[in-house]
């Protein structure tokens, strides 16, 4: 018994684990075809089955007169935006949050939870709900197609996520520490910025995690708030998902965006295994 | 401690998010009473005829709405099943833990919109590897364009992407659980199967809903999928809430309608969100 449980579980994950790596496979074999070994039929190994090219790739780097994609441009605009964007929500967040673990709100029925659900309700909106707006909003203050119209929508989105992890991790940090300071004569600023930000990094960290990752995923904002001044890496590769499709410079575009975020999943494994994210994600 | 300085530290937070949205909540609800429409931009105000139309003369509406319940419901169900076996398993030690770990995670870590275009070649019917694979068995499914097939391709989609964020939540809780009730139970010779029922199961409920709620409130926002994989088709078959409000906003410019569409819709998920984590929160507590 002990042992066909043992056989069922190995064999279930390495199921479920070809089921995550079979459409990166398939895109890193798409990426060297070319139309020829695209349009004859689903084939898999290079040189075996078919003559494998880097065309796919290198029309990433060749700017648009010259038949190329040029990803280079969206690549730096969506990093960008998507670290700025994450950097105001957590210092934003962050502070909030100290100030909702911390201290008690009341005006009428509004409490503590409230505020927080309120932040944290943000993420209830679906993005076709404020698109619409957001569009009227940013043409009517000139921020259309801009990267800092980009940015102040991303906010919305990636500020409740701040929130949302760094109150439960300093409802985790305990409170003698700020006390500590408090009688050895710090305000409350001194007392936040010099000792309890400090420990407070592991959550930063991974309150910031969260937030690239949101940022850099989103497609819709970008697709609607954006055109041709600014445009976004994930908006860039699906307008190559037209009619005739290039699925070779598809891949590759597609692989070489996807490439920086995995790292990121060895920095949360890392967390995971130190039992820093524990507490940080309940 | 001074009262001055707890708003020092909430206020500008909560002012830059609220100075971004009150415009376009207030926008969108005065929006929804007017026709604007692409003959004729502007907020006239026609009354409460968008709603009329919403809740009398639109049952399209309604149907992408039970769609949108329907593949958000199966798809987090599939992602909580799989997603707690696998954070159960890579929890204790097996072999080659951690690398299972990271493989786990990555689905979350891609951009959904462009691993979809992935999965479109995928699931192409004559050039993809899937149809490739199935020719042995000799069948051929339409993936993308029959009405059934293309929900559960979806689902597919959904279930591969999202399933490592279900994992995530879930194993960080198992990882922050006590050991004492663990010890407990082994000394008492407990089976591990009624170590999982009577202790683990338990003792993650609140962890549970919690992953449940988060996951349900993205999954109701699915739109990036059906936008690249089928675009609501075939017809109208996997068309959802926000893709159809996104058709008659931005491609047809009924934007009152939209807005209109968009309020309704923003309330029953509220209140249909906080039903749910209320029944959620009653059965797995009481287990």
């Amino acid at each position: 018994m002990p042992k066909l449980y043992t056989f069922l579980k190995y064999f279930c994950v390495i199921l479920w684990s070809c089921f995550v790596i079979a459409p990166f496979l398939w895109a890193i074999s798409t990426s060297f075809k070319d139309f020829n070994s695209v349009t004859g039929g689903a084939t898999y190994i290079p040189w075996l089955q078919f003559e494998p090219t880097l065309d796919g790739w290198s029309v990433l780097f060749k700017p648009g007169s010259q038949g190329g994609i040029n990803i280079i441009g969206p690549y730096f605009n969506s990093i960008f935006v998507t670290f700025t964007a994450s950097f105001i929500s957590i210092a934003l967040g962050t502070l909030a949050a100290y100030a909702l673990s911390r201290y008690t709100f009341k005006a009428g029925f509004v409490q503590n939870n409230d505020i927080t659900f309120f932040f944290i309700s943000q993420r209830i909106m679906p993005p076709v709900v404020l698109s619409i707006p957001f569009f009227i909003f940013l043409s009517t203050i000139g921020l259309l197609d801009s990267l800092a119209g980009l940015i102040l929508v991303y906010i919305v989105l990636l500020m409740p996520i701040a929130v949302w992890i760094m109150v439960d991790f300093f409802n985790r940090v305990p409170k003698e520490i700020d006390e500590t300071a408090l009688i050895d004569g710090c305000n409350p600023f001194q007392a936040f910025f010099k000792v309890v930000l400090p420990n407070s990094i592991p959550g930063m960290i991974v309150a910031g995690l969260f937030c690239i990752i949101f940022g850099w995923i989103d497609f819709f904002f970008a697709f609607i708030l954006t055109f041709t001044n600014v445009q976004l890496l994930p908006v860039k590769i699906v307008a190559l998902n037209s009619s005739i499709t290039p699925w070779w410079s598809l891949s590759a575009a597609a692989l070489v965006s996807v490439a920086p975020l995995i790292i990121v999943a060895f920095i949360v494994e890392r967390f995971l295994s130190k039992g820093n994210l524990t507490g940080a994600l309940k | 401690m001074n009262f001055k300085h707890k708003f020092v530290f909430l206020l500008p937070g909560l002012i830059v998010l609220i100075g971004i949205l009150i415009f376009p909540i207030i926008f969108t609800v005065r929006l929804s009473l007017s026709g604007w429409n692409s003959y004729n931009p502007g907020l006239d105000f026609v009354g409460i005829k968008n709603y009329i139309r919403l809740f009398t003369d639109d049952p399209r509406f309604w149907e992408s709405f039970f769609r949108l319940s329907f593949l958000a419901i199966t798809t987090v169900f599939l992602q909580y099943i799989i997603g707690f076996f696998l954070a159960h398993v890579v929890w204790k030690d097996i072999k080659f833990k951690r690398f299972f770990r990271v493989l786990f995670l990555i689905p979350m870590m891609t951009t959904p919109v462009i691993m979809t275009v992935i999965w479109r070649t995928f699931f192409h019917e004559s050039l993809g590897p899937l149809n490739d694979f199935l020719s042995i068995f000799g069948v051929q499914p339409q993936w993308l364009s029959s009405p059934g097939l293309a929900k559960i391709s979806i689902i597919v989609v959904e279930v591969w992407q999202w399933t490592s964020f279900m994992f995530l939540l879930l194993l960080a809780g198992l990882l922050s659980l006590p050991k004492e009730p663990f010890l407990a139970a082994s000394i008492d010779g407990a089976s591990p199967f009624k170590k999982f029922m009577y202790v683990t199961f338990p003792l993650m409920a609140p962890i549970s809903i919690g992953a449940i709620i988060i996951r349900l409130i993205e999954a109701s926002k699915i739109m990036d999928t059906v936008f690249v994989l089928t675009s609501g088709g075939p017809g109208t078959a996997t068309e959802t809430s926000s893709f159809y409000i996104f058709i008659k906003g931005l491609r047809e410019f009924q934007m009152g309608y939209a807005a209109t569409m968009s309020f309704t819709y923003l309330i029953i998920m509220i209140i249909s969100l906080t039903i749910i984590a209320k029944v959620l929160t009653k059965v797995l507590m009481k287990e």
